[in-house]
């Protein structure tokens, strides 16, 4: 017997022996490496397909191209109607009352900040902002069906996500005026938002690079639902638009969270635009949804201006997305954009006012669960007043307070690129330092936290 | 154990042996003929002879005798080994004592191309050390959720020519996500992602580049090229144990060439020093990766035939990078080359070259001369002429003696 031989029986010995990896109880996937490598070698007799790339297939021979054209497009699944009635009253909608009034308040409570500081913008207080008109739904229902411990990955138009685990409005001032309170510290545009403690990561403007990132958490989530049984299982969500899905990330996120077998949430907004791409410049089959199958991940299509559609369906989906230890689920849901794309957007250029003024009017989110509520005696007009007019002040107060708020200190600008400041940002500190102090009716620093002085603590350290 | 004439079924054995490319990526191993293509009578080119170089250590107490290496690694055992295993050793040891340690890539599970992650997967769990799919974005985003919710993955890109179609997650990801999050916290500082580069005499356009420039130009990330095993051990480790994110290039002609004397136990090299590999008071050449042999090799013919003496500095870290010993270096010796092999434009020689003349500029008795390779693309058959070697690097030498 060889010594390579020998080691490698050592080896297998070992393994199933003392674990080295991480969860101690999983011998199947400790089977020697080369066995699960290898391919399915074909005899001259065989009836069935054993191409090792598509293993199920049948043989057929009736030559006939797969036409997408002729298949019947995904469904979208619904619970209630745009005139707020349930279509299975069996079923019924599965959500209290009391949620169901909680969740519209907090759509309101969007919609109404959302026109506030798309106003504030165009009056120049607010360098930028993005409304979630029309999309209230998807991102308050689903994260009303997700577990606060449960870490998203949004793209911009979530905003919903962030107020439905309990990001306080003073929160959302902070950072769209990036004051010193701001928890980006004043480096993010507007929009950008972030928090620990909701478990909600900082939103980036690169389109798509938070899908294959919500993958990587899922894993890191897998790994540790193993390791710790016990405590609450967690899944990934993430969030990004029908446009972003034209990224390769879209394709590589999905592709390996299907071969990871990750518990993630992949939720597309799919709201007929990207700025002003309509999507049928955007993709020719159907939807998104339909690309899931093909990455072997159980897939649904939602109408996302039904709160009770969306939130089911990610309740199931994440059931299923941590069955088996793991798996992914995309979710598509169908919205329309009612608002601009942004505040440097003007989205009659590329489309008819009519249309929109048609979406608003037929069907969105907080009119059709308004509609429910009404026909269930929970809501009137009286509280619709006064939960507007109430909300209206609670943003302004916000509004005003982080107005009035400092910048953040100057130090920010250059801590945290690194763990450690390094040698040459110590120099860049010392030279700009003495830049502003020379010519000091070219810059103001005031308005920053500790003005100039915030940077002293920087320029100490070793000699350059 | 083994007879001395192979039998017939060791020798099927060996054919077998799954260090046969099985990707058609991976056809190009690194071979210890790079200067094959020497001229016959050449007495500058075709010197580097990996055996005797003075940069390699080759016996025990060479290596042990690094003052950088803890006093309990030092009175330790050695073994002799070369780059692939020591890099493969790092990541065992990283993976038995963290087990937040992931390391995948493509074609990892089987040991991977360049045989770096042999026996990891059998031995630490196809959980741990896995495939993924052929997405270079794809597996570098991964890597950066997986360290954003706290594990330290070690990520390989096949080949650094294959890195591009990752750059955004690199550049606009890897690099901002601890400064975007804010006071948030969040993080992705464990990841490591390794990458095999530079030229191996036959690699062409896509198996031969060294772009470690265009990531020294991304605030946020540590560029870290090793020399040799022992550094590359030592610099890997540290590597996966740093909290910020490192691109870790592993001079892929080295892989097999060099080996030296390497301590069997963990040890930490700093990733903020160059290192002084070999005094001299009348010029430096900075340099680092698989040049350093060639500039070695350039040296011990320069000082027999010009009677001078020449400081050799591996910069190691190519970013954040040591100054201070450059700039210490250049105030004593009053001349500089910076040799890489990458091209020029731009390259890291353009950083170390504008760092000396802005802060040695009084100390400088010649120009800054920089040995790098050409403006062009590396065509395989013109390879030796582009890449730098011992007679550039002893033309540079003598050009600038002579200023």
């Amino acid at each position: 017997m060889s010594f390579r031989f020998t080691s490698r029986r050592l080896r297998i010995q070992k393994l199933f022996g003392a674990q080295a990896c991480l969860n101690g109880s999983r011998p199947a996937a400790n089977i020697p490496l080369r066995q699960t490598c290898r391919g399915v070698a074909s005899t001259a007799s065989a009836e069935k397909v054993l191409f090792p790339g598509a293993l199920n297939s049948e043989f057929t021979d009736k030559l006939n191209f797969i036409q997408p054209s002729q298949q019947e497009a995904i469904p979208t699944y619904r619970v209630m109607n745009q005139y707020g009635e349930i279509i299975d009253k069996e079923i019924g909608v599965d959500t209290e009352d009391e949620e169901a009034i909680q969740i519209y308040k907090n759509m309101v409570k969007l919609s109404v900040m959302d026109l506030l500081m798309f106003e504030a913008q165009r009056q120049g207080r607010l360098s930028f902002y993005m409304v979630s008109a029309g999309e209230e739904g998807i991102s308050i229902g689903s994260a009303s069906a997700l577990h606060p411990s449960d870490v998203a990955f949004c793209q911009y138009r979530e905003a919903g996500v962030y107020l439905q685990r309990g990001f306080q409005l003073s929160d959302f001032m902070n950072q769209l005026f990036a004051n010193c309170k701001d928890n980006g510290l004043g480096r993010n545009m507007p929009v950008h938002y972030g928090s620990k403690e909701l478990n909600i990561h900082t939103i980036s403007s690169t389109l798509a690079t938070q899908i294959p990132h919500a993958a990587g958490a899922a894993y890191a989530l897998k790994m540790q639902n193993m390791q710790n049984p016990n405590q609450d299982q967690r899944v990934a969500v993430c969030y990004f638009g029908e446009g972003a899905a034209s990224e390769g990330d879209f394709h590589a996120a999905l592709n390996i969270a299907a071969t990871r077998q990750v518990p993630c949430i992949f939720i597309c907004r799919n709201n007929g635009y990207a700025i002003s791409t309509p999507t049928s410049d955007q993709y020719r089959g159907d939807g998104i949804a339909s690309r899931g199958a093909g990455y072997g991940i159980a897939t649904l299509r939602v109408d996302g201006n039904d709160i009770f559609a969306v939130r089911r369906a990610t309740k199931v989906a994440r059931q299923l997305a941590l069955t088996n230890g793991g798996q992914p689920v995309l979710i598509e849901m169908m919205a329309y954009r009612v608002g601009h794309h942004s505040t440097s957007d003007d989205s009659f250029a590329y489309r008819q006012r009519v249309e929109v003024e048609d979406w608003k009017r037929r069907d969105n989110p907080i009119t059709r669960l308004r509609k429910w509520l009404e026909s269930r005696q929970l809501w009137d007009d009286a509280q619709e007043k006064e939960l507007r007019s109430g909300t209206r002040k609670e943003v302004l107060r916000a509004f005003e307070d982080a107005e009035k708020e400092k910048k953040p200190s100057l130090r920010n600008a250059f801590v945290d690129v690194w763990e450690e400041l390094t040698q040459e940002q110590r120099a860049h500190v010392r030279e700009m330092r003495d830049v502003v102090r020379r010519y000091p009716r070219e810059y103001d620093v005031e308005g920053f936290e500790g003005g100039l002085g915030g940077l002293d603590e920087l320029v100490e350290g070793k000699r350059e | 154990m083994a007879s001395k004439t192979p039998s017939m079924r060791a020798l099927s054995r060996y054919l077998l042996r799954p260090h046969a490319p099985l990707h058609p990526r991976c056809q190009h191993q690194a071979q210890n003929r790079r200067y094959a293509a020497a001229a016959a009578g050449a007495r500058l080119n075709g010197s580097v002879e990996y055996d005797t170089t003075p940069i390699l250590n080759h016996t025990s107490k060479a290596s042990l005798s690094n003052p950088e290496l803890p006093a309990e690694i030092r009175n330790g055992q050695t073994k002799r080994i070369n780059l692939y295993t020591a890099v493969n050793e790092a990541l065992r040891h990283a993976l038995q004592t963290d087990e937040r340690v992931l390391v995948f890539g493509e074609d990892i599970q089987f040991g991977g191309v360049f045989r770096c992650t042999m026996n990891l997967a059998a031995d630490f769990g196809t959980e741990r050390v896995f495939n993924t799919p052929l997405s270079e974005q794809g597996l570098v985003g991964f890597a950066v959720g997986a360290a954003a919710e706290g594990m330290r993955p070690v990520a390989e890109i096949q080949f650094a020519d294959y890195v591009f179609p990752a750059f955004d997650q690199i550049h606009n990801e890897v690099a901002k996500y601890r400064y975007r999050s804010g006071s948030t916290g969040a993080n992705c500082g464990g990841l490591v992602i390794r990458m095999p580069s530079g030229s191996v005499g036959h690699g062409a356009l896509y198996h031969t580049q060294s772009p470690e420039a265009l990531f020294t130009h991304t605030p946020g990330l540590r560029v870290v090229i090793p020399r040799s095993p022992v550094q590359a051990k030592g610099l890997l480790l540290s590597a996966i144990r740093c909290n910020d994110p490192v691109i870790f290039m592993e001079p892929k002609i080295l892989y097999r060439a060099a080996v030296e004397q390497v301590p069997v136990d963990a040890f930490y090299l700093p990733l903020d020093k160059a290192e002084v590999l070999k005094p001299g008071k009348d010029l430096t050449i900075v340099s680092y990766g698989t040049p350093l042999y060639t500039c070695s090799a350039a040296i011990t013919a320069a000082e027999k035939d010009l009677g001078c003496s020449i400081e050799l500095i591996d910069l190691r870290t190519i970013y954040p990078w040591d100054r201070e010993t450059v700039l210490d270096s250049v105030k004593k010796t009053g001349r500089a080359i910076v040799v890489h092999e990458s091209m020029m434009n731009a390259g890291v020689g353009a950083e170390v070259a504008a760092t000396i003349q802005e802060k040695a500029f009084l100390r400088l008795e010649a120009p800054v001369k920089r040995v790098a390779g050409w403006a062009t693309h590396t065509g395989l058959m013109y390879e030796q002429f582009i890449i730098p070697d011992v007679t550039r690097v002893y033309d540079a030498i003598k050009q600038t003696l002579d200023y």
